[in-house]
């Protein structure tokens, strides 16, 4: 008898004071957060401390360390390696730059869908299917020794030139094959909208599906363009004095590897920042994807 | 008088599946014909041939007695002449809602910036989208997306509106807005061609209701008729399973 006055008694109170207030704004709990801050803190230091502890107390480690780290030889080098690791960066964006027009015009010809563009269609998949499959160092290899010494009238015949048509002609391959997953997951209504519209296959592609595509790939191609910045040091096999060419010739004048070392953080310097861009990108597609999902 | 739009034993097949068998129909100007039907039953498909956004195997389709495949059209005649819109909007994401509506003004009957723009003013305030000229439509609401994808089928002043499932992607409570659009164009006199899931409107805006199933228009009356007193043993079933669900 008196369980459900009191219970109705309750009700009409809460009615009365409105819904209870939110919930108080949980605050960092410096308690809760430090015990697994310590355990992290502890085990990186055990790890890496370990791993320090097993290189630095091999036999051979102060040569190593002499020959490798040598902070002396660093500063030697520097300046050579890094005018080497500039020309690295223009070799790397002008090559960046034809990589993406040419391959937007192997990707487009793949995706033209009339007939009379099978023959090149079937031009670009035999390209990509041979452009992929020999190595990048093979290509740059035969381009920058094998067609210099055709001495062909008309084109340039340095080596930096060849070996980055080589390049080229093979990044463009993967970044088509990019292009073309991002035209290929362009909703199919959409090609249906524009040729409602009356919207031509190039007009089609031009104003409804391409700026789509592109817009979902740029992850993608954030990854090529940080693989791309490193692989611009094959060009030195071909003698272009690039970051890591500057690096051998002074380690072939003093036997000191230091400036290898120098390279390699020039090449993380610039990589480093850029993956970190990728996987912004990256994280902003995938929140914009969710929203037009929801 | 030659009807708009005149379908003379259409067929078609999706690989060796049949999609549409033997389909004949006509539509008079400012006529509205709702086709309805089961999902599969082949309507949007229909719809699809008429703009020849699918091709036809068999049969003629045509346009105030001419053949839509039929050179007198060029490349984008057709298109000017029936616009169509899909359950899906179909608008383009990167492109503001003025230049959704006047990409095809301007890219395909080579109106100039400014008319073309000039008419999508005038086209989105008939539609109550002024102030969204220059939304993008993941802005905009569904029926709100719907509305301007009405426009952009009506930029080229088509003859003939060709209307897929408008409604079928909408929430319950927007479908009425995009609803009241079809009962104004049909106030004007613009010949439809409707798919649609909504019997009630069917009923209400269709001078004419055809029934497919199987890909084959097994009925076609006035919707008194049809929905009041169907003949066919399918319609009937159909029909019940209507009313069961509370659609009609």
């Amino acid at each position: 008898m008196t369980r459900p006055a009191s219970a109705q008694g309750g009700q009409t109170e809460r009615a009365r004071r409105g819904p209870p207030p939110p919930p108080p704004k949980q605050g960092f709990d410096w308690r809760a957060a430090a015990l697994p801050s310590a355990i992290g803190a502890t085990s990186i230091a055990v790890v890496f401390g370990a791993l320090a502890w097993i290189v630095t107390s091999a036999d051979q480690w102060p040569r190593i360390k002499a020959q490798f780290f040598s902070l002396e030889a660093m500063v030697a080098a520097f300046p050579r390696v890094l005018q080497g690791f500039w020309v690295n960066i223009q070799v790397w964006l002008t090559v960046l730059a034809c990589i993406l027009a040419w391959a937007l015009v192997l990707a487009v010809v793949r995706s033209l869908r009339a007939p009379w563009c099978a023959p090149f269609r079937l031009m670009v998949v035999i390209y990509i299917d041979i452009f992929r499959g020999v190595p990048v160092l093979l290509l740059v290899l035969l381009f920058g020794f094998g067609i210099p010494a055709l001495n062909l009238p008309g084109l340039p015949n340095s080596g930096l030139f060849w070996g980055g048509v080589a390049m080229v002609l093979s990044y463009a391959a993967y970044v088509a094959e990019i292009y073309r997953s991002g035209i290929d997951a362009v909703h199919e209504g959409q090609r249906a909208a524009a040729k409602s519209l009356g919207l031509s296959e190039w007009q089609t592609l031009r104003h409804a599906i391409l700026p789509q595509a592109l817009r979902n790939v740029v992850p993608a191609l954030m990854n090529i363009v940080v693989a791309l910045q490193k692989d611009v040091a094959l060009l030195s096999v071909i003698g272009v004095r690039d970051a890591v060419r500057e690096a051998q010739i002074y380690t072939a004048s003093t036997f000191n590897y230091s400036s290898l070392i120098v390279a390699a953080g020039l090449f993380l310097l610039a990589t480093i920042p850029m993956a970190r861009l990728a996987d912004y990108l990256t994280r902003r597609d995938r929140m914009r994807r969710l929203q037009m999902a929801a | 008088m030659t009807p708009r739009i005149e379908i003379d034993t259409v067929t078609k097949y999706f690989g060796t599946k049949l999609v549409l068998d033997r389909v004949s129909l006509s539509v008079a100007r400012h006529e509205v014909l709702c086709l309805i039907g089961a999902s599969g039953s082949g309507k949007s498909t229909l719809l699809r041939c008429v703009n020849r956004l699918i091709a036809q195997d068999y049969g003629t389709i045509r346009l105030d007695g001419v053949p839509i495949d039929d050179p007198v059209f060029g490349k984008t005649g057709l298109q000017q002449r029936a616009g169509i819109v899909f359950q899906a909007y179909n608008l383009f994401p990167h492109m503001t809602v003025l230049d959704n509506i006047t990409l095809a003004p301007r890219r395909v009957h080579g109106l100039p910036r400014p008319e073309a723009e000039a008419r999508g003013h005038e086209m989105l305030a008939r539609f109550g989208m002024a102030d969204f000229a220059r939304a993008y439509p993941e802005q905009l609401s569904g029926g709100q997306q719907q509305r301007v994808a009405i426009a952009r089928a009506l930029m080229t002043r088509p003859d003939v509106l060709l209307l897929d499932e408008i409604t079928a992607a909408l929430d319950p409570e927007l479908v009425g807005e995009v609803l009241a659009i079809i009962r104004g164009l049909k106030d004007e006199g613009m010949t439809m061609m409707i798919v649609t899931h909504e019997m009630g409107f069917a009923r209400e805006v269709a001078d004419r209701v055809a029934f497919l199933s199987e890909g084959a228009i097994l009925e076609q009356d006035t919707p008194e008729r049809l929905f009041g007193s169907p003949q066919e043993p399918r319609t009937q079933a159909f029909l019940r399973r209507i009313i069961a669900s509370g659609r009609l």
